[in-house]
């Protein structure tokens, strides 16, 4: 058993099924980062005065900074100046229908199975509801659907690019209140150079009429992508929210550094659902997207809810931490978290909870899956201000083994300054069981196919809080990203 | 159906089976009865091709085929359905989901069309009813929780669903109270009294014998079966105990 094992895990071999590469033509900012490439990105998008000077002012702080080390991940140093920030599919700069678009990029959505005509829904998904997408094709969103049945809701639902243009007030008034543009290296790079991704905002008391999405796909070498999205819910809005990505399979690491704004005022809700699949690279490590994430709510409005559900089976590095700063009384944060990483992944992911308004209430529940000689750490802070009063929260960290050259790692910060609080943390550690392996292929099941049914038993709980649509994609996920890891 | 031939396995190099003999045709049922280890949960596993359980010499053929070369789940498909002393729990996964992922892979593996879900559930919820299961447990996850007369009752349901052609059943009357031990007895019957179906019991006690009536009881010891006979036999076992009759 010990040699078949053995003998499994070196053969490891994980199918990546949307490694494939768009050959298009496309415009690039000349490579390497200084102010010239801020200033050729903010005009290339047609910004105004104050945007630009908002890029300048980050990167001259970005300047002085440092790439954090506190991690527990393995990462060689970027060359920041080995790479390119900035690259747009060559075709007319606004189009009117998406008969317009590049038929190229368009065959690339299809074979992701992903909805960018109006008409289409969900490949593969048997009663798929409407689902809105915005398509973000390495810097430039290429196709936003449903804009005119959202913008009769009063829902509006665009690239942030188009927002700066047409809502200045609106992404003036929020853009950088979450994520301070100082916040850390990485969201202080991405306030520089970002280039495109999404803005909701949904008005008071409107529930959003159909799930949005956006579905960001890194095509160009050597780019970076610098995703910025900022959802706004009113008093009282709802809206549900999903991001999808994918990236061509390279020898090269490529950065995604992104930041996820999300406000919430009171009695407002809002539910943002990840499914990260970034090229994972190959079995040996080469390869594979390094995901430097910085994604944080503001409950700011009493009552206010922020729930955050992610499935993380892709990227050579995942660095990210959806977060909660439950300011408003009575609000309630949620973080629902599956990360799988098989090979030589590795993958230092949790969340923050910070307690500042009274009668704030918060769930974790993070599940982490470790196969072949990849690294999962979950890393959580739960923190509780002395203002706030009546403060609960709950935190479960499950962590399952496969194979015996994987490691998984918890590491929980607790900081109480309220002697009300009502803290909870669970965790568990187990290896996949032999016995639960065998009983499932007695009864007829392959050994993939029993891996992938317990593996998806085990993350179950996070999983049912998917949205149906998604929730089939990323079971199917799930049991492709563990093949061949077990003997 | 079944001929087991000079079968000697060791699990951690323990040598546990040492030249094991049995044939099993098509319409009989046989009672594995022995001390406790005796070999007798071993060949349950050897037979149902669990990892760990080394075949060092001998063969088993199953049907004309050779079943040591079949995977755990070719063998289900061949039609070997292995009932466990100890069915496992499976958080997160319903019995429904399991079952029906296990039939159609099953089904698969003969080329034949998967169930839908309305038909599956047809089929588990009349299998159910019949072994007096609530249809509600369908719907929990598989054996968590169940107390252990649910669990076994549980491993027949599912029996019952798959249809096996043969079926190894490891200590399925332990944990079973009276009625239980009925309604488990006649699913055996009603589900693999057939005379194209064979079913091999490993049992401690007449009890089960009594509801399921066998063709053939042979004693396992020290890795052998070191006798062979009929009904009577069991009873024989039960007044005497093993040491007297298997010496």
């Amino acid at each position: 058993m010990a040699t078949k094992n053995a003998e499994a895990l070196a053969a490891v071999s994980k199918k990546y099924e949307w490694g494939f590469a768009t050959e298009i033509e496309q415009d690039f900012a000349p490579k390497g980062l200084s102010e010239d490439t801020v200033r050729y990105i903010s005009a290339k998008k047609g910004e105004p005065e104050w945007m630009l000077d908002w890029r300048l002012k980050a990167y001259r702080k970005w300047l002085t900074m440092a790439s954090p080390d506190w991690a527990k991940l393995n990462v060689p140093p970027i060359d920041y100046q080995d790479a390119y920030y900035y690259a747009e599919p060559k075709q007319k700069k606004t189009i009117a229908s998406l008969d317009e678009l590049d038929p190229e990029i368009r065959r690339t959505y299809e074979k992701l199975g992903i909805p960018i005509a109006e008409q289409e829904v969900l490949a593969g998904v048997e009663g798929a509801r409407k689902v809105a997408v915005d398509a973000v094709f390495d810097s430039v969103s290429v196709a936003t659907t449903f804009r005119e049945e959202l913008k009769a809701a009063g829902v509006i639902f665009l690239s942030i690019s188009e927002a700066i243009r047409e809502y200045p007030e609106l992404v003036k008034k929020w853009l950088g209140k979450v994520v301070p543009q100082h916040d850390n290296y990485f969201a202080t790079l991405n306030s520089a150079v970002f280039s495109d991704g999404t803005f909701v905002y949904i008005p008071e008391g409107v529930r959003c009429p159909m799930e949005l999405s956006t579905y960001f796909r890194i095509n160009a070498e050597n780019t970076g992508q610098f995703e910025r999205t900022l959802i706004v819910a009113d008093k009282g809005a709802y809206v549900s929210y999903l991001e999808g990505c994918t990236a061509p399979m390279r020898d090269e690491n490529q950065l995604h550094a992104a930041v996820v704004e999300l406000v919430a005022l009171d009695d407002a809700e809002i539910k943002y659902s990840t499914v990260q699949n970034w090229y994972p690279g190959d079995e040996n490590g080469v390869g594979g997207i390094y995901n430097f994430v910085t994604k944080r709510a503001l409950c700011q409005g009493k009552n206010s809810k922020v729930s955050w559900t992610q499935v993380e089976t892709g990227s050579a590095v995942t660095w990210k931490y959806p977060s909660c700063v439950l300011a408003g009384d009575g609000s309630v944060g949620e973080f629902y978290s599956v990360a799988v990483t098989n090979n030589r992944q590795q993958a230092d992911t949790g969340t923050k909870m910070i307690h500042l308004g009274k009668n704030t209430r918060s769930t974790i529940v993070s599940k982490g899956i470790s196969a072949g000689r990849s690294d999962n750490t979950y890393r959580g802070l739960v923190r509780v201000a002395p203002t706030a009063e009546g403060v609960r929260n709950f935190t479960q960290c499950d962590s399952l083994l496969l194979g015996d050259q994987c490691g998984a790692h918890t590491v929980p910060y607790i900081e109480v300054r309220n002697p009300s609080a009502q803290i909870e943390h669970e965790a568990t550690t187990s290896k996949i069981s032999e016995d639960q392996l065998f009983y499932a292929m007695s009864r007829g099941l392959d050994q993939e196919a029993a891996v992938a049914l317990i593996v998806n038993g085990f993350a179950r709980e996070v999983l049912q809080q998917l949205p149906m649509e998604f929730a089939v994609e990323a079971q199917k996920l799930l049991g492709i990203s563990l093949e061949g890891s077990v003997g | 159906m079944l001929k087991i031939e000079n079968l000697h396995a060791e699990i951690d190099g323990k040598t546990i089976l040492k030249g094991l003999n049995l044939s099993v045709n098509a319409g009989e049922v046989h009672a594995i009865m022995g001390p406790n280890g005796a070999g007798k949960s071993t060949l349950g596993y050897v037979l149902g091709g669990r990892p760990g359980y080394e075949v060092t010499e001998g063969s088993i053929t199953f049907d004309g085929q050779d079943l040591l070369e079949l995977e755990p789940h070719q063998r289900a498909a061949a039609g070997v359905f292995l009932g466990f002393q100890y069915p496992v729990e499976i958080p997160g996964v319903s019995n429904v989901q399991f079952l029906r992922e296990a039939l159609n892979a099953q089904r698969g593996g003969r080329g034949e069309k998967p169930l839908s879900g309305g038909e599956f559930l047809k089929l588990a919820r009349e299998e159910a009813k019949k072994l007096d299961m609530d249809a509600e447990m369908l719907k929990r996850p598989v054996n968590v929780g169940f107390s252990g007369g649910e669990k076994k009752r549980n491993e027949m349901v599912q029996m019952g669903v798959i249809d096996p052609k043969f079926a190894i059943l490891d200590e399925t009357d332990s944990g079973l109270d009276i009625d239980a031990l009925r309604i488990v007895g006649d699913g055996i019957n009603r589900i693999m009294r057939k005379p194209d179906k064979a079913v091999l019991l490993i049992t401690h006690y007449q009890r089960l014998l009594d509801y399921v009536k066998p063709d053939f009881v042979h004693v396992l010891a020290d890795g052998r079966i070191t006798r062979s006979g009929g009904a009577e036999l069991a009873h024989q076992l039960e007044r005497e105990g093993y040491a007297e009759v298997a010496a």
